[in-house]
């Protein structure tokens, strides 16, 4: 089958699951609502409970563990590729510590300067992002031309433990209200509480889509080693900065929405990959596509598993995603 | 042509030179042996040829433009490598990955067409390689998996083609065969050649020219016949040689005699 035939028959049936995924997932929770209801114009908005408990209360968690879900494994993707290491993840190069780190502060110091209807958390941890994503780069670019993909691994393993440190002794200053929120935060929450957050979120992360879709060849290439890259027409160093900064923003812009909700980057990927091989022109749309749902349906499960008790999603994607992962080791070796 | 003129190279700011005043040219049609101990250089040599790696001084230039001022695509057109080796860090089939060698062929967000496919299909045939299309490609052979890196090469259409000890993996028989398909290709489609190899035979049967490498350095560039003499044989890998003309297959044949200490 030519790769257009695949590419049209792997997003129409991923998009086809998804889509129903996201549709069906807002009608399902504690207060049960009618479809019907929701989309009857008749009914005043006022009086239309189903449609605000639609509308207002899930569908914009929905939204956001939907384009989480896309984002943390299509990140996942392009960096495991860039890294030529399956086992790599979006938190591995030490953005999502940053990111974690910044929101820490945020709530340890009670910050409240929140902008465009966004809250002082969600800034601050995207700003943290940021911060690790531009010493990374930095240590990785400044030994030769290229990005040094050895050091960018080592800067990034090493961030993430310094940066966790520092979690620690914030956590360990503040008191208990705070400690519970930071500890709350790190377990990844998909309730944005309004659509202000994702709007918020979306333009950096259509920005890292738009470069991801330039990629999957020379993706495609890189896993064959830099320099059989390079002899078939990669410019090697100029794919391997896109990726690695592209990939970073878009992690650091979902992990500041929904918190470093795990697994979601490692998963998605390899089991797309069983299903698909691994050409990246169709990994990519794939795990972008599978990624959204299995994130909607986690968070399904940690909405109703034990309603009306919330179980956070970090937990759920981990349980599922530890065995899992811990298979493919076994599987591998 | 692809000319290198007195190029250098190290990998590191201090490290020492890995190629040292280099000169060589490779004229379009020729089939070019580049023979030389563990380290020497070859790889490096190489790698600077194909502009993977740019010379610390000295320039390459190909038809009498500098590699550097062309872009990746432009040259990986024209020159081709064939790696030692080739790991993957994820699974593809053969085919996907003999396609991959159209990659500068194709625009930004263009896909393979048929004739990319039928490209890719010959190149796997005149390797013989056709039949193992749909395996993937780390369930290979040794033997296999080198005729199918050539493969994929071949598909980049380049004529001019870079292999670095193609043989090496290879046993007796497919050594053989993969120095056939050389001299096919170079004989029958014009294609250059620039081969590392350790393996003398190879050198002897195929190459019309060679180039003596030892530490960075090149010793020796001219004919074959007038280049593989036992002293160059003892000057380059410290072994003492016979070096005679094999009446059968008509030509030079290298016995290595003995190991002498330096």
């Amino acid at each position: 089958m030519t790769l257009r035939r695949r590419l049209i028959a792997v997003v129409g049936a991923y998009g086809f699951v998804t889509l129903a995924v996201v549709l069906w997932a807002p009608t399902v929770g504690s207060t049960p609502i009618s479809l019907s209801r929701v989309f009857d114009r008749s009914v005043p908005w006022t009086d239309n409970v189903d449609a605000q408990i639609f509308y207002v209360a899930r569908l914009p968690r929905v939204l956001a563990g939907a384009l989480i879900g896309s984002t943390l494994a299509a990140a996942g993707v392009v960096l495991q590729a860039l890294l030529r290491n399956p086992l790599a993840t979006p938190f591995t190069l030490g953005v999502s510590a940053g990111a974690a780190l910044g929101a820490m502060l945020a709530i340890a110091w009670r910050l409240d300067v929140g902008a465009l209807g966004v809250s002082s958390v969600p800034i601050a941890s995207f700003l943290g992002s940021l911060v690790a994503m531009v010493i990374v780069y930095g240590l990785a670019s400044s030994q030769r031309r290229g990005l040094s993909t050895n050091v960018l691994l080592l800067a990034g393993v090493t961030l993430n433990s310094f940066f966790s440190a520092l979690i620690l002794f914030v956590q360990y200053l503040a008191d208990f209200t705070e400690s519970f929120r930071t500890v709350r935060w790190l377990m990844g929450d998909l309730d944005v509480g309004s659509y202000g957050p994702i709007v918020a979120a979306t333009p950096f992360i259509v920005a890292a889509f738009v470069v991801f879709s330039l990629l999957p060849r020379a993706l495609n290439l890189l896993t064959m080693g830099e320099d059989v890259a390079a002899s078939r027409g990669v410019d090697v160093s100029r794919a391997q900065r896109w990726a690695f900064l592209s990939a970073s923003l878009a992690t650091g812009a979902a992990v500041s929405l929904g918190g470093p909700v795990g697994f979601i980057g490692i998963v998605v990927p390899h089991l797309v990959r069983l299903m698909v091989g691994s050409d990246h022109r169709v990994v990519l749309p794939a795990a972008t596509l599978f990624g959204a749902a299995f994130l909607v349906l986690c968070d399904l499960m940690a909405r109703t598993l034990m309603a009306p008790v919330e179980i956070p999603v970090g937990i759920i994607t981990a349980l599922i995603g530890g065995p899992f992962f811990l298979w493919l080791l076994v599987r591998q070796s | 042509m692809l000319r290198a003129d007195n190029v250098s190279f190290r990998y590191q700011p201090a490290a020492p030179l890995v190629v040292d005043g280099a000169t060589i040219a490779i004229e379009r049609g020729d089939l070019v042996g580049i023979l030389g101990p563990n380290g020497s250089g070859k790889t490096t040599l190489l790698r600077v040829l194909s502009g993977t790696r740019a010379p610390t001084t000295g320039t390459v230039r190909l038809d009498g433009t500098p590699l550097a001022a062309l872009a990746r695509r432009d040259i990986a057109r024209r020159v081709a490598v064939v790696p030692q080796e080739v790991e993957l860090a994820f699974e593809y089939t053969v085919l996907e990955m003999v396609l991959m060698g159209r990659h500068p062929h194709l625009g930004m967000f263009e896909v393979e067409g048929p004739a990319d496919y039928a490209i890719a299909r010959e190149a796997l045939a005149s390797t013989g390689t056709a039949h193992l299309e749909s395996r993937q490609f780390h369930t290979l052979s040794g033997g296999e998996k080198q005729r199918v890196v050539i493969a994929a090469a071949l598909a980049q259409a380049a004529d001019m083609l870079l292999l670095d000890e193609p043989t090496t993996s290879l046993d007796l028989g497919y050594q053989l065969d993969v120095a056939a398909l050389l001299d096919r290709l170079n004989r029958e489609r014009g294609v250059t050649m620039a081969i590392s190899t350790h393996d003398l035979h190879l050198a002897a049967s195929i190459c019309r020219t060679l180039v003596l490498m030892r530490g960075g350095r090149i010793l020796a560039h001219g004919p074959a016949e007038r280049v593989l003499t036992p002293d160059n044989v003892r000057a380059l890998y410290d072994v003492e040689a016979d070096v005679h003309l094999h009446p059968d297959t008509g030509h030079l044949t290298v016995v290595p005699v003995r190991r002498l200490r330096r």
